[in-house]
């Protein structure tokens, strides 16, 4: 059987109903992965316990039943979330030998809810970057076309989807690093609220913007692991005192009456290929069929939000990079040749070495802006854009219930593409980011595919805690038959 | 050598008090002090990536009574910021840190002028602000070979760093400041204090203002830092007038010719050396922690804690002069022993024990007694309630002090006994009056010498018939002995 083409629900519901194993559905998501991997590198490692827990869980729902929907179902982990025991590199040399010794609140709530980590996906480097290229591992290749990439950061999490090798996935989003590789690769992937998931052992990345993300084939199985991982934690300050809300439950509205905000700078932005911006225009179209009202909306500072986002993202980052030192944990290069202090020495060949070209660049470029002299003019301004940005979006969510539009301005670009133009990488963002500014929900949802055979996507947005709303909306176009959740074969 | 009328001694000071909490400020792990190195440590203050800290709200309440004692102003919304810098007992490579809206605002501390015993001086603060503290690096260069070890026990615990205004004149007033800083920390237990321990760390900026015919010099500010004790404060900035002079006088450099030097106080040379600074340059690009939210303090609470503090040493040697008559020097040495001491005075005097006398007592007998015997009061035997008993029958003359100290001495061993039956244990008994005179008679018939000196107005010698009096027996009053002597030498026996 090909257990690929069931959603997650439905393999939670055979396994709970004793017509599956978690061990055979386990088994089989290893080894189709082992087979495919080579080829896709969406992986950086397997979970070595992945059997073993799978037995358990088997042995546990025989005896008590499930713990919930997913219980015994397989999920790929984006490897910069900690799993105590278990390498969690962040596509870095830096972290190459890292084993967290304490697990992410996230990745508790999963192993609890009886989910199987079935191992970790590739990424860039610490989560910069939008192409997987920047992953000590090399990058991940689109299934759908290995010359091309399967996005990024979270490249790796939507191509295991895409291949088929495995059911569920969990991303990081923290300027579109969940949306932008469902979109390259098909898949549905959900930024939700900033705060909705603990943030505790994730590894930061820019702290105010980064949110966990569930990714999946199925709207039922986001809104699932949605169920599973959002709500409070004390070990984050940051996250929402609110409790998570009934995802699946909220599947069930009709449209009818929806409004429907066509963000007009982004549909029509000439960046935009028009492949891109007829799925838009299809998809409000099928909305509106559906009984939404669409009409036209404003974010006219949208042309603001990539070097704002660039500029208190890598402000964050520079901080929050400064731990890897080669002092306590991780990777450590001593130079014994050096004119410099021993100390000076191992700090700086240790950061030197064990970052890549992207880090660096960004590390720089956050601590040229907190910089006395330049605070003002970069970090502080910044930060005043933002608070502008996020009312523009909150304002225009006032008057429509959501808001529609493109999640990047192409399809998945060919490998090496962007390489060398960090610029023309970091606009591949620029319809992602105001949801990581302004703190909002926002989601990637499959629209078709081009004439070449890529996958397209539309972009759902709305106000703080509008998961329940956003998850609907994408669950009616997919229950339309706007979008039919498919395997590359690859 | 300088003309003290010449020069101002300016000093700030910057004092990090260690919050008497028992867990950090950011994370679970005890802030017990001496564990073995970094055993209490966990992913958070290790600095493990992923992890974040969450704030203690302990820490929040030790500050704000600390800051309300303070007379601070208190933030109705205070924020974290990160201050970075790499070392290496720094694991996040950022300290948390409150940049521009610290949890105290403006306020001061009245304190007691050690030169002037009626006087006070005034300390006003800039700030107070809360932050976490870094490891300890421990450089081991013994037998040739340079070893550094890192114990991070300490990394992540609170801190309330105090900064004054450059308000203080002499090394005596800052160490007479950072006594009452260190007895109003302790008053409020909010703190151990302990230097030894690193939970009271001092630092101070010092300069010279040099009235040179009407102009007022500057000489440059130099930071004095490793003052391990008050002693080390005092000193160490005794030394840096008589350096900062010398260094004027040579080179003539004032404020603002070179940049803040930073140096350390060596004790067993006596003097301050220049230190290596930890960067080349103080760039910390303080920005706001954005893994903690701002914080809003309730004013009710601040309020509530206002007046639970109402009672500080200063406000208590006031009580203990203007309320019972206590001299200023008295109420001090009460005040400085603590609260406990404190709270026995006013339980004894509230029982009705006369206050000078249990003042006197206190002072005496009771701290003397508590020193010897290294107990604490409350396992003190003789009570508050007690010394009050004890002191009122001396006050009434039915007790002479000698015979209190008796009792006194015999409450200690056994402190279930009354004062009758402490009286009846040492044979005190009450002298009758006849049998008093009877006895002062008979010895001023074997002195006629002294009767004589008497006769023409030297006393002097009634202290040797008092001394003889209680030879023959003990229970008798001194001052009645003196009395009766005195009459019956004017009439005549």
């Amino acid at each position: 059987m090909q257990l690929e083409s069931l959603s997650a629900i439905e393999l939670g519901r055979r396994i709970a109903a004793g017509e599956l194993t978690s061990v055979a559905v386990t088994e089989y998501f290893l080894e189709r992965s082992k087979a495919l991997n080579p080829k896709i590198n969406a992986l950086v490692s397997f979970e070595d316990r992945a059997l073993e827990l799978a037995s358990q869980a088997d042995a546990r729902l025989a005896e008590l039943g499930p713990r919930s929907a997913l219980d015994g179902v397989p999920i790929a982990i984006k490897d910069i979330l900690c799993m105590a025991g278990t390498r969690t590199t962040c596509g870095s040399r830096m972290l190459s030998d890292y084993i967290a010794p304490y697990t992410a609140t996230a990745v508790e709530r999963l192993l609890a809810a009886g989910l199987i980590p079935l191992g970790k996906t590739n990424m860039d480097e610490f989560a910069m970057g939008g192409s997987t290229e920047t992953s000590i591992y090399g990058p991940t290749r689109n299934p759908w076309d290995p010359a091309r990439t399967a996005g990024g950061s979270s490249g790796g999490s939507a191509a295991c989807l895409a291949a088929g090798m495995a059911p569920l996935a969990i991303g990081t989003d923290t300027g579109g690093s969940v949306r932008q590789p469902s979109a390259y690769c098909g898949v549905v992937g959900l930024k939700p609220t900033y705060g909705r998931i603990s943030r505790f052992g994730l590894i930061a990345f820019a702290s105010s913007f980064d949110q966990i993300g569930p990714m999946a084939h199925h709207v039922e199985d986001v809104a699932a692991l949605l169920q599973i991982l959002a709500g409070p934690d004390p070990r984050d300050s940051t996250c929402l005192p609110d409790p998570a809300d009934d995802y699946r439950g909220g599947l069930t509205g009709a449209l009818q009456g929806l409004r429907v905000g066509l963000v007009r700078e982004q549909v029509d932005h000439p960046d935009v290929a028009p492949e891109v911006r007829q799925a838009v225009l299809r998809a409000a179209a099928e909305l509106q069929r559906q009984g939404a009202v669409v009409t036209d909306a404003h974010l006219s500072l949208s042309k603001y939000a990539v070097p704002t986002y660039y500029v208190v993202a890598t402000s964050e980052a520079s901080g929050n990079l400064s731990r890897y030192d080669g002092v306590h944990y991780g990777f450590r290069d001593l130079p014994t040749d050096s004119e410099q202090s021993p100390l000076v020495a191992l700090m700086c060949r240790t950061r030197s070495r064990g970052f890549g070209a992207e880090v660096k660049r960004r590390i720089m470029l956050g601590t040229f802006a907190l910089s006395a002299g330049y605070y003002d003019a970069y970090y502080k301004k910044a930060l005043k854009v933002r608070r502008l940005i996020r009312d523009q979006y909150l304002q225009a969510l006032e008057q429509v219930d959501v808001l529609l539009g493109p999640v990047a301005p192409t399809p998945a670009f060919p490998l090496q593409q962007n390489q060398d133009d960090p610029v023309r990488m970091y606009l591949q963002d620029q319809f992602t980011v105001g949801a990581n500014l302004a703190g909002i929900p926002s989601m990637a949802v499959p629209a078709g595919s081009t004439a070449d055979g890529l996958p397209l996507a539309v972009q759902i947005q709305g106000p703080p805690l509008s998961e329940s709303r956003l998850l609907n909306v994408a669950y009616q176009l997919e229950q339309a038959r706007f979008f039919v959740p498919r395997i590359a074969q690859a | 050598m300088m003309n003290s009328m010449d020069i101002e001694l300016v000093i700030g000071l910057e004092v990090h008090v260690q919050l008497a909490t028992r867990t950090k400020l950011f994370c679970g792990c005890p802030t017990e002090f001496g564990a073995p190195p970094n055993t209490q440590v966990c992913p958070v203050c290790l600095g493990h990536p992923g992890t974040l800290p969450v704030l203690n709200s302990r820490a929040v309440e030790l500050a704000i009574q600390t800051g309300v004692a303070l007379n601070c102003q208190i933030a109705e919304l205070t924020k974290w910021d990160r201050k970075n810098y790499f070392y290496p007992d720094l694991p996040k490579g950022y300290q948390i840190s409150q940049f521009d809206k610290p949890i105290c605002g403006p306020g001061w501390l009245e304190f007691p002028d050690r030169e002037d015993p009626q006087g006070t001086l005034k300390v006003r603060f800039v700030r107070a602000h809360l932050e976490e503290d870094a490891g300890k690096s421990m450089h081991d260069e013994q037998g040739g070979r340079a070893d550094s070890r890192i114990d991070l026990n300490r990394a992540g615990t609170p801190l309330l760093e105090i900064v004054t205004e450059p308000d203080l004149r002499s090394p005596q007033a800052a160490k007479a400041f950072l006594t009452e800083l260190r007895l109003l920390l302790t008053y409020l237990g909010v703190s151990d204090c302990n230097m030894q321990e690193g939970s009271l760390r001092v630092d101070a900026n010092v300069n010279l203002h040099i009235i040179d015919g009407g102009r007022r010099l500057a000489t440059p500010i130099v930071e004095v830092k490793n003052l391990n004790s008050f002693r080390a404060v005092e000193r160490a900035l005794a030394y840096e007038r008589e350096r900062q002079w010398e260094s004027w006088r040579e080179t003539g450099q004032l404020l603002g010719d070179v940049p803040k030097q930073t140096r350390g106080w060596d004790e067993n040379q006596g003097v301050t050396l220049p230190q290596r600074e930890k960067e080349e340059s103080s760039d910390y690009r303080y920005f706001p922690d954005p893994d903690l939210v701002p914080l809003q303090i309730d004013p009710q609470q601040v309020q509530r804690v206002r007046q639970a503090v109402a009672m500080r040493p200063l406000e208590l040697r006031r009580k203990l002069q203007h309320e019972y008559g206590i001299k200023p020097y008295d109420a001090d040495v009460i005040v400085a022993q603590g609260r406990s001491l404190v709270e026995y005075f006013e339980t004894a005097v509230a029982a009705g024990g006369p206050p000078k006398r249990v003042s006197s007592w206190i002072q005496q007998d009771v701290l003397r007694t508590l020193n010897e015997t290294g107990q604490t009061l409350e396992e003190f035997a003789v009570t508050a309630e007690r010394l009050a008993v004890l002191l009122q029958a001396v006050e009434a003359g039915e007790l002479e002090n000698s015979r209190a100290r008796d009792v006194f001495q015999y409450w200690l061993q056994h402190p279930m006994d009354d004062l009758a039956a402490a009286k009846g244990a040492l044979g005190i008994q009450d002298v009758d009056e006849t049998d008093l005179v009877e006895l002062c008679r008979d010895l001023l018939h074997e002195h006629p010498q002294i009767v004589q000196q008497a006769q023409a107005g030297d006393m002097k010698g009634l202290g040797a018939l008092i001394g003889a009096a209680k030879k023959r027996n003990p229970n008798v009053d001194p001052r009645k002995v003196r009395a009766i002597c005195q009459q019956l030498i004017e009439s005549g026996f």
